[in-house]
């Protein structure tokens, strides 16, 4: 079996985000970058099907600027095969991602295409819903638990209710939650290997795909700020203060 | 265990501007030697943290042609100012009174942080290794006693040292040259300066804490390339300390302050220093309507030659301020950093070449500029063990009279751990509460530093006596921890009415400065799991 890794290059989630003085977007100069945080979760999946002998090649893909070429190499440090670039320079909304790697996939015609389940730049949560429509592949969103059968994946799904398991026929997509495993650290040996991998370079134009926005971004701003809170003297004043004042008991 | 192991002909610990001028030097001079350079940060840059108003000397020499190269030196320093600040006034002192080393004109504003991500891209093109990610957290010796090279942290182990299952261990790495670059007090050099005597017969080191803002300011505050320095108030007369403003590109002002380390009243809080100095009339109007961006905070080493150890050992290097090459009164550590992991290189190739012993470094360094420059600035900083006033007028006898060339050196008496005065006979300082506005607490400082330490790790801040805070260093100095870590990780919690000593390890920032000002020693920072600690950007 060969498994598409798709991964990201987001805001590392432990940088405070700014917005931009004029509202634009946010501040991404001086800023540290990463691989999206559930992709992480995604390239470890695929390694351990591939430990486990049920896959023979992992291959990591990435659509971006130059430097998302940074989480491709990531991913192949901690165990995936080759890597592949798509440069795309500014914002590429995930209806462009997914015919990206429509394209990506008639060219690998891999098994299983796994990705995080969402970017936490953008939270669209849209990519790989998209990518089974194009493929007409069944899909397995939100995955906590995945179990690779003879011709099928036995996914547990996280749901608002609880735990939802459900069975798809390979080829098919799984988008990854962070429950699904813990990601391992790249070892100082396999980064090095990791550098010798080789990662194909495509330009997005090359593939024949519009990739400018369809989404008018009208304007970013920061979230108000949190008032500060009062204290209560007693229970009876903080249930009377929830039902007058707040009304929400 | 048995650890894998890797073999250079030279590794390297720390991608600061010394080991990155190091790596570069070496590949310069022999494209052939194998280099290896360690950094624990998640990347290069990220726990960088300097004014910073840069003299480019050393990068003249290691890159002639750096503008072409588009190093990000770029503003040019275009007015200088400095002032006594009084509690609500303030004096300008005419820039053509201070010493010459104070001049700035012909320097750039710019952020040490990006200047090392420059260099590290250098370093990759000349072919050397860069792993970030990785501390060095043991050193390795050969059976003769000699460094053999170092260990990186093992990953994946919980707070009670178990494996994890995302447990990786660490590996060895194994070089004829090891060059320690860990900067000021790093943890390994600290080993090695103890182990082999390499400050025997010197004065004990000297620190001090600094912290930095970046504001975004108003446009109309904002003149590019101006440089202020301050002394004076917030600090009484007999505390070292100072502050600077720097204009920087892009609207942008570094707002630093720097406190010696041998103040005396445990009652102190370098940090409420630090926020109490912005509310002062002559730099407020600057910040206001302006916003903070960025937070951070780093020991510094200043003790000069004095305090300098021998920066040789068998088998490996000691450079930068992991030894301390700062130029305490030019404010400027980059580029006699740079310098001496430049001659480390020079040494180091000739050790390869014809078996060279390291020693040679000393020589080198003697003859250097970096030498010529610390012996002309050694006697400042113990000046100002005598006063702020009398500090400044022997400085001015010193540097602007005779150019640093009169024929004493003037000694550093006491470790910074050694002059904390009990709590009780020193006065309480009653610091302003924050207005969120222009001042702020430790709390909303720590979350612009984007520091994280991956949960249920052992904890790096390691205690030699548990029971130590809370049954003597609380009751004779009121626990000054609480107050000299920029980042509040340490606490004293009371738990029905048991006193508690709690450290908020995640919080970490890697500034060292409890390691430094424990009275007691009591306190070693270890380095954490890899890609650990602050993220900052253009510090």
């Amino acid at each position: 079996m060969k498994i598409l890794v798709a991964v990201k290059r987001v805001i590392d989630y432990n940088v405070q985000v700014r917005v931009k003085e004029d509202g634009t977007g946010v501040v991404t100069d001086n800023v540290k970058m990463s691989t999206n945080p559930p992709d992480d979760n995604a390239v470890e999946e695929a390694v351990k099907i591939k430990e486990s002998g049920k896959a023979n090649e992992i291959v990591a893909v990435t659509v971006g600027e130059d430097k998302a070429q940074e989480t491709v190499r990531k991913a192949l440090a901690v165990g995936a095969d080759r890597g592949i670039h798509i440069k795309v320079d500014g914002i590429v909304e995930p209806l462009a991602v997914s015919k990206i790697l429509h394209k990506i996939v008639d060219k690998e015609k891999p098994d299983l295409v796994f990705m995080g389940k969402q970017a936490i730049d953008d939270d669209c949560n849209q990519t790989g819903q998209m990518l089974a429509a194009f493929l007409n592949w069944p899909q397995a969103t939100f995955a906590s638990k995945i179990e690779v059968k003879e011709k099928s994946l036995e996914v547990t799904r996280e749901v608002d209710e609880g735990l939802e398991t459900i069975e798809v026929n390979v080829p098919a997509i799984v988008t990854c939650d962070l429950r699904l495993n813990e990601p391992r650290y790249a070892s100082l040996p396999n980064i090095m290997k990791a550098k010798k991998k080789p990662i194909e370079q495509i330009n997005s134009s090359d593939l024949g795909i519009d990739t400018k926005p369809r989404i008018e971004q009208i304007k970013v701003e920061e979230p108000p700020k949190r008032k500060a809170g009062i204290k209560v003297a007693s229970v009876e004043e903080l249930v009377q203060k929830l039902k007058n004042e707040a009304k929400v008991i | 265990m048995s650890r894998e192991v890797m073999e250079y002909d030279v590794v390297i610990v720390g991608g600061g501007p010394s080991g990155l001028s190091t790596a570069i030097k070496l590949k310069q001079l022999n494209p052939d030697t194998n280099v290896c350079l360690l950094e624990k940060a998640s990347e290069i840059g990220a726990h960088i943290l300097s004014g910073n108003v840069f003299e480019t000397r050393a990068l003249d020499e290691l890159f002639p042609n750096w503008k072409e190269l588009n190093a990000p030196v770029k503003t040019k320093v275009t007015k200088e100012k400095f002032l006594f600040l009084g509690k609500s006034k303030s004096l300008s002192w005419p820039t053509w009174l201070l010493p010459k080393v104070q001049h700035n004109h012909n320097n750039y504003i710019i952020s040490l942080a990006n200047l090392c991500r420059w260099l590290a891209e250098q370093a990759e093109a000349l072919g050397v290794e860069i792993f970030p990610g990785f501390p060095a957290s043991e050193v390795l010796y050969n059976e003769d006693g000699s460094v053999k090279g170092i260990a990186t942290q093992d990953m994946g182990l919980d707070k009670d040292g178990n494996k994890k299952d995302s447990f990786e261990s660490g590996i060895e790495l194994h070089a004829k040259v090891t060059v320690f670059a860990e900067g000021c007090r790093g943890h390994l050099g600290k080993q090695l300066i103890k182990k082999f005597e390499l400050d025997k017969g010197k004065n004990p080191q000297q620190y001090g804490i600094g912290f930095k803002e970046i504001w975004e300011v108003k446009e109309e505050k904002h003149e590019e390339g101006l440089v202020m320095h301050t002394a004076g108030w917030p600090l009484d007369q007999k505390t070292y300390g100072g502050s600077f403003v720097y204009h920087a590109e892009n609207k942008q002002v570094f707002i630093g302050y720097v406190i010696g380390l041998d103040y005396k009243n445990p009652h102190l809080s370098p940090f409420d220093e630090f926020q109490r100095f912005k509310t002062h009339p002559s730099i407020k109007p600057i910040l206001e309507g302006g916003k903070r961006i960025s937070y951070g905070a780093r020991a510094l080493i200043e003790g000069g030659l004095q305090s300098l150890p021998q920066m040789y050992m068998p088998g490996a290097l000691l450079i930068g301020c992991d030894a301390g090459t700062l130029n305490m009164p030019k404010i400027k550590g980059s580029h006699t950093a740079m310098k001496s992991g430049m001659i480390a290189a020079e040494s180091i190739t000739d050790h390869l070449k014809d078996n060279k012993n390291l020693s040679s470094y000393e020589d080198k360094f003697k003859k250097s500029w970096v030498y010529e420059e610390l012996h002309a600035a050694r006697n400042v900083k113990p000046s100002f063990s005598w006063g702020l006033i009398l500090g400044i007028i022997f400085t001015g006898i010193d540097q602007i009279l005779f150019r640093g060339k009169l024929p004493f050196t003037l000694k550093h008496k006491h470790s910074d751990y050694e002059t904390l005065k009990p709590a009780n006979e020193m006065p309480k300082i009653d610091y302003p509460k924050p207005d969120n506005l222009i001042t702020f607490d430790k709390t909303s400082s720590v979350y612009l530093t984007g520091t994280i330490h991956a949960d249920n790790q052992p904890v790096h801040l390691q205690l030699k006596n548990k029971d130590l805070p809370i049954k003597y260093t609380l009751e004779k100095f009121d626990e000054p921890a609480q107050r000299y870590c920029p980042v509040g990780v340490y606490e004293v919690q009371k738990e029905n009415d048991i006193k508690k000593f709690v450290i908020n390890s995640q919080n970490c920032i890697h500034c060292k400065t409890c390691d430094i000002k424990e009275p007691s020693q009591n306190i070693t920072w270890v380095t954490p799991e890899g890609g650990g600690g602050p993220k900052y950007g253009n510090m």
